[in-house]
């Protein structure tokens, strides 16, 4: 059976089509999923796009975390489905709870538009599997508000239980710890700053992210494989 | 029922940076006012809600802040609700 992968569009996500066209090059079958679906049925790996959902209007992420489909991925990833949020997706799933910390405004107030190395830290998670372990990756961000912040405990914790996935090779945006991904205590979930998508072959200047879409190709063929 | 004024003063938590602070306080000497320390820049929601009495209201606007207005794991937020007087 092949696998789908759900696309998720809020109004104002704006990566949508890049996500769908980056996988679909590497053999992925990928669809888009209006914002206001309560069932994810049928998909295997479920991916929140970058963009400005619902205008970012109060916080980036704070009325998307209400859209019916959120309950949905919550049960998604409840369930051990791979899910991952790439920059809006990223600060939609920490607003939702469904990883830890918070994205704030760049250290130094500046719109970051720019390709930036990112260290893979962990192979456990399902946009790494298939990546080098300590690989330095190039890899476009674009972001205002990609400041990753959490307090001491929760660092220590990510720390500990092997949850930081990326590292910038040099801080563009003041993360702590130079984090540029995390991902939940299970690892499922993943969510990163940089897109992976618009590195995804040589005439956009990287192919960088080619390993992570394959990884998340195939954790999403491994769950279309499981019996239902 | 009655109809109550509602002022959620949003604001970052102690010890999370707050560039936009650091900026305006590096302005303002500028402009000839030294001596001017601890600038933080939050956000201001005001709305009106109806409710049964004060504290009905007050507790709406808690969990409306709790849930959607703040985010907990950065902000804080402080909570004013006064009674709309008829004109």
């Amino acid at each position: 059976m092949t696998a789908r992968i759900g696309v998720v569009v809020f109004p104002g996500t704006n990566c949508e089509h890049d996500v769908v066209a980056a996988l679909a090059r590497e053999g992925g079958k990928a669809e888009l999923v209006w914002h206001g679906e309560r069932s994810l049925g049928g998909y295997d790996a479920i991916v929140l796009p970058g963009g400005f959902a619902h205008g970012d209007y109060l916080r980036p992420g704070a009325i998307a975390r209400f859209s019916p489909v959120m309950e949905a991925v919550a049960t998604f990833a409840a369930d051990g489905g791979p899910v991952v949020g790439i920059c809006n997706g990223f600060q939609v799933l920490t607003e939702a709870g469904l990883l830890p910390g918070a994205l704030q405004k760049n250290r130094d107030l500046r719109f970051l538009c720019t390709t930036v190395g990112i260290r893979v830290e962990t192979l456990r998670t399902p946009l790494t599997a298939a990546a080098v372990q300590g690989a330095v990756l190039q890899i476009p961000i674009n972001h205002f508000e990609g400041n990753y912040t959490c307090d001491v405990e929760t660092l220590a914790r990510l720390r500990d239980e092997d949850r930081v996935v990326f590292r910038y090779t040099d801080n563009p945006n003041g993360s702590v710890d130079d984090i540029a991904g995390v991902c939940n205590a299970e690892g499922n979930v993943v969510g990163l700053m940089p897109h992976p998508e618009r590195a995804s072959d040589l005439l956009l200047g990287s192919a960088d992210g080619v390993p992570l879409l394959r990884s998340l190709l195939e954790a999403a063929g491994s769950r279309a494989s499981l019996p239902a | 029922m009655s109809a109550f004024h509602v002022l959620v003063e949003v604001r970052l938590r102690p010890g999370i940076a707050d560039p936009q602070g650091a900026t305006i306080e590096r302005a303002l000497p500028a402009l000839g006012f030294t001596g001017v320390h601890g600038v933080g820049v939050g956000k201001a929601i005001r709305f009106t809600v109806e409710a049964a009495d004060e504290d009905h209201a007050r507790r709406q606007a808690e969990e409306m802040t709790e849930r959607l207005l703040s985010n907990p794991v950065i902000e804080e937020a402080a909570i004013d609700v006064r009674a709309v007087v008829a004109p």
